[in-house]
């Protein structure tokens, strides 16, 4: 295990941490709240223990998974301790566990809340509880590469494995760093896209800043007490497409930056991702059609709906809890399906999902024709064993974390669709859940001790659960 | 003696090597023509080709004069079947080579229920040796003898240990020790040394002593033993698997590094215990990756002599711990000593010295009374035990009106369990046994070591 360097790079963190603090500061500043100083002591605080972290790089730069896997983890948990000071210094969420949980929340870009009501707050809280979203859903640490020029070697790779979403890790272009800036140079294209496209539609600017924070990293904390529901048709119209996009492979967009339009649209798990959307939207629109004015009413919140959920947003424009049962069975499958790999988007992954239903297929023939020999495709390739294995081992660990979280959770004696969607809602990186989590409630009513459950869940569903186990592995931690 | 040898291999080659040395008449049986010619023409020995398990065979290779038997084909049925057959067409002893690990464990009712004197298996041999090594870390090599109560240790002397340039009969007149330096290598010389012979930097030493009074030297000249508790071990071969085996009841933390996938599903099954990580291990940062450099010792046991040495080259570069290198064929013998790898097992020897100490001690009971013998410093000089049955012209007299051949050393009285090291005035009594060291070949009585 190499200390120094997972010191070193936690150190870039705090520092980090404290550079993106900074623009909460100047929204204090502009309002003139009093409040902003929080922001200050928490800056001059990452500074402090960062600073002589980073003096000097260590002589040994080598790392290996391991350590990716445990650099990832441990600053992802320091990154959402070191946010939730400004909630607790500033009275927002007096609570630590409670200010943790909705830092974590953020970073994650699950946007499951503890508050009752989040117009009180103060807007550089707000700003900041948006913004970390904006931050969680690329990932600290990619933009940790394009920064800092580590190593010249390949050791990159182990930080993005262990950080990026879904079942293998593609690389854009040859070199991490520059695919690393490449993800976040389309992330920032995209986020400032929807951003104009919401002042045109005259959202104010404040607004439409966190809620395009909110659907860019796929997070869905809402600066309203009602999510989006107070938003004209057209900037939830708008919110709808960007969610849908930001749950989009990245390669798509690379590919389509590349001027090779046609490779992008072979993508099959883009084609698989929107598929799924259509029917869905069609289905619930069909359910829902008489509780609004119009079909068309019908269509774009069974649409926003939809997109909120499968992208793991979790934005809400309707009270979806009211809605029958068939579409609200829908919505609770598509928390567990949730966005394409290589996206901002939590849940088990499309690609997961569509690779693990074809084996299906397979294991059917192969009863049929015993000594069948066939691989399973995807995305024009047959998918490697390993990659076969690793899906269906995450399948294995996701659904014992999901079980043993309902259980440690049930001990709130809440009824079980509010313990599983709980568990699905943060797992999956969604945010809102059914009945007593439901898009008009809050995770606020939990003991502490399903607070902190729930906030493993969200690190575990955000880092795709096996870097954050290796923390607890004994071998880990030996030298040999 | 009469001794047949069925199999010519790498282990039969050395063997006749040895035991033509040693003045034995040797009958030499393989199916390869070739080999069999080649081996008795270099050894005087006589050929025969054919399979070593026909009664016709046997019976040409004179199986009913012969006083030993060795099986060491490539099969382990076939030796056992070999053995088998002359037992029955002979009153020889018989001596099989069975390596399967399978086979290891029924190893006991084998042999009492075949009436097979001794099963050799080199594997294992090589891998109690790298077991010894582990446990005493600070040594290149371990030799022991009056049943493990006494160990002969081959070690590299270091600058920073400060002895060079002092005699040896300062320094074990400041440490006050009870061992006994007995012989030095420098370069291609070896020196069996006397009080006043003076020390240099790098010498190889080799020391004799009790358990206690060995450690208690390591100590003092600051060679403290660290204590192994983890190995990296490359090639997962038969010697790994015994090491490991060893290792893991041992409370050992074990990496295997292997390269062939069937192979690592093979050793996942029978050691449970150990980590068995697939992959090729010149490449260095995977060996990194496995914790080479956090290791603390590293075995070294592919089935290429150059990796095994360059790999333990790598790993002294990058770790403090312990390094132990296989190697087979022994050439450029000077040229691997002057690197400074650690120690290097030679499975060929092992089995070899193995033998030869078994027919030695055999020949004891015949006329010589050699109990055990060590070829040390890789052939370049012995170390024999003998044990004293009957008065002679080296019992009680002191030491010193002993007139004692060049080159040798008494190094070590066993008198009944109690450990003397030998000094002018001590005596040589009945009953004792005594350990010689010398670079004279071929001591066959403790009357040998006397001039004239």
């Amino acid at each position: 295990m190499n200390y120094s360097m997972i010191f070193y790079i936690i150190g870039w963190i705090l520092v980090v941490e404290a550079a993106l603090m900074v623009p909460s500061g100047v929204v204090a500043i502009i309002y003139g709240e009093s409040c902003g100083w929080v922001f200050a002591v928490t800056i001059l605080l990452c500074l402090v223990l960062g600073l002589p972290l980073i003096r000097r790089q260590p002589e040994n730069k080598v790392f290996y998974f391991k350590e990716g896997a445990v650099i990832v983890a441990l600053s992802w948990l320091i990154m959402s301790i070191m946010g939730a000071v400004p909630f607790v210094l500033s009275g927002a969420i007096p609570h630590p566990v409670d200010a943790l949980f909705e830092t974590v929340s953020g970073f994650t870009t699950t946007g499951s809340s503890i508050l009752a009501s989040v117009e009180e707050l103060p807007y550089c809280i707000l700003f900041w509880r948006s913004f970390t979203h904006w931050i969680g859903g690329m990932g600290v640490l990619v933009f940790i590469l394009c920064l800092l020029p580590l190593t010249g070697s390949g050791y990159h790779m182990n930080l993005m494995k262990a950080e990026s979403p879904g079942p293998s890790v593609s690389k854009l272009v040859p070199k991490v760093r520059a695919t690393a800036k490449m993800l976040y140079g389309l992330y920032i294209f995209l986020t400032i896209l929807q951003l104009v496209l919401l002042l045109l539609g005259s959202m104010p600017l404040f607004d439409a800043l966190c809620v395009t924070f909110g659907s860019a990293g796929t997070g869905g904390f809402g600066i309203k007490n009602d999510s989006m529901g107070s938003y004209t048709t057209y900037q939830q119209a708008v919110t709808t497409i960007f969610m849908i996009l930001f749950g989009v492979n990245f390669n798509v967009y690379f590919l389509l930056y590349m001027k090779k339009p046609k490779e992008a649209f072979r993508c099959e798990e883009a084609r698989w991702y929107l598929t799924i959307i259509a029917v869905s939207t069609l289905i619930i629109t069909f359910f829902i059609r008489d509780s609004f004015d119009s079909i068309a009413m019908a269509f774009h919140h069974a649409a926003f709906q939809v997109g909120t959920i499968i992208t793991t947003t979790g934005f809400a424009t309707t009270d979806f809890n009211l809605w029958p049962a068939v579409p609200k069975t829908i919505l609770v499958i598509l928390m567990l399906v949730g966005a394409c790999a290589g996206s901002t988007g939590g849940g088990i992954k499309v690609s997961r999902i569509v690779i693990l239903f074809k084996s299906v297929l397979l294991e059917m023939r192969r009863n049929l024709h015993p000594n069948v020999v066939q691989r399973v495709n995807f995305e024009g390739h047959p998918v490697e064993k390993n990659t076969l294995r690793s899906v269906l081992i995450f399948l294995a660990a996701y659904s014992f974390i999901f079980a043993f979280s309902t259980l440690l959770i049930s001990v709130d004696n809440y009824d079980l669709t509010t313990n599983f969607t709980a568990v699905a809602a943060t797992l999956n990186n969604i945010g809102p859940g059914l009945e007593m989590v439901g898009p008009t409630q809050n995770f606020g009513h939990f003991s502490t001790f399903s607070k902190l459950v729930l906030t493993f869940d969200m690190l575990a569903g955000r880092l795709e659960i096996f870097p954050l186990l290796l923390l607890f592995h004994r071998d880990t931690w030996r030298r040999f | 003696m009469n001794i047949i040898i069925v199999g010519c291999g790498k282990v039969g080659a050395s063997l006749a090597e040895r035991l033509s040395a040693e003045d034995h008449d040797l009958v030499l049986v393989d199916l390869n023509p070739q080999k069999v010619e080649e081996l008795s023409n270099q050894f005087d020995a006589m050929g025969i080709v054919g399979n070593g398990a026909s009664f016709n065979i046997q019976q040409e290779a004179g199986v009913e004069h012969a006083d030993l038997f060795i099986a060491v084909t490539g099969a382990d049925e076939l030796n056992l079947l070999c053995c088998l057959m002359a037992k029955k067409s002979g009153h020889c002893q018989t001596i099989a080579r069975v390596r399967n690990p399978m086979y290891n464990q029924e190893i006991r009712f084998i042999k009492e229920q075949l009436g097979i004197s001794m099963i050799i298996n080199p594997e294992l041999t090589a891998a109690k040796e790298i077991l010894k090594l582990l446990k005493f870390p600070s040594a290149i090599k371990i030799d022991t003898f009056a049943k493990g109560r006494v160990e002969l240790l081959r070690f590299r002397l270091k600058p920073e240990i400060g002895f060079g340039g002092k005699a040896i009969v300062d320094i074990i007149d400041r440490l006050k020790t009870d061992v006994l330096i007995c012989a030095v290598e420098r370069g291609t010389d070896v020196v069996i040394p006397n009080g006043s012979f003076v020390l240099q930097d790098n010498d190889i030493l080799s020391i004799v002593g009790s358990l206690e009074n060995t450690s208690k030297f390591f100590e003092q000249i600051g060679l403290k033993p660290k204590t192994v508790k983890n190995s990296l071990i490359v090639g997962g071969g038969t010697i790994a698997h015994y090491l490991t085996q060893n290792l893991l009841k041992i409370g050992f933390r074990v990496r295997i590094i292997e390269q062939n996938p069937e192979r690592c599903e093979y050793l996942s099954e029978h050691l449970p215990g150990a980590d068995i990580i697939n992959g090729d291990a010149s490449n260095e940062s995977l060996l990194l990756e496995e914790g080479l450099s956090t290791a603390d010792s590293f075995v070294a046991l592919t089935g290429m002599d150059e990796e095994n040495i360059f790999l333990s080259l790598f790993a002294k570069k990058h770790s403090k711990g312990k390094t132990i290198a296989k190697v087979n064929r022994i050439a450029f013998n000077d040229i691997i000593d002057s690197l400074d790898i650690g120690s290097i097992v030679y499975p060929k020897y092992l089995t070899a010295d193995y033998i030869l100490q078994y027919v030695r001690a055999w020949q004891n009971s015949i006329g010589s009374n050699v109990e055990t013998l060590y070829k040390i410093l890789d052939g370049r000089a012995e170390a024999l035990e003998f044990s004293i049955r009957e008065p002679s012209a080296v019992t009680d007299v002191p030491l010193m009106d002993l007139n004692l051949k060049d080159n040798l050393l008494i190094c070590c009285i066993n008198r009944k369990g109690v450990i003397l090291t030998p000094r002018g005035q001590n005596k040589i009594k009945v009953g004792d046994t005594v350990i010689i060291v010398t670079t004279n070949r071929g001591l066959h009585d403790i009357r040998d070591i006397l001039k004239g």
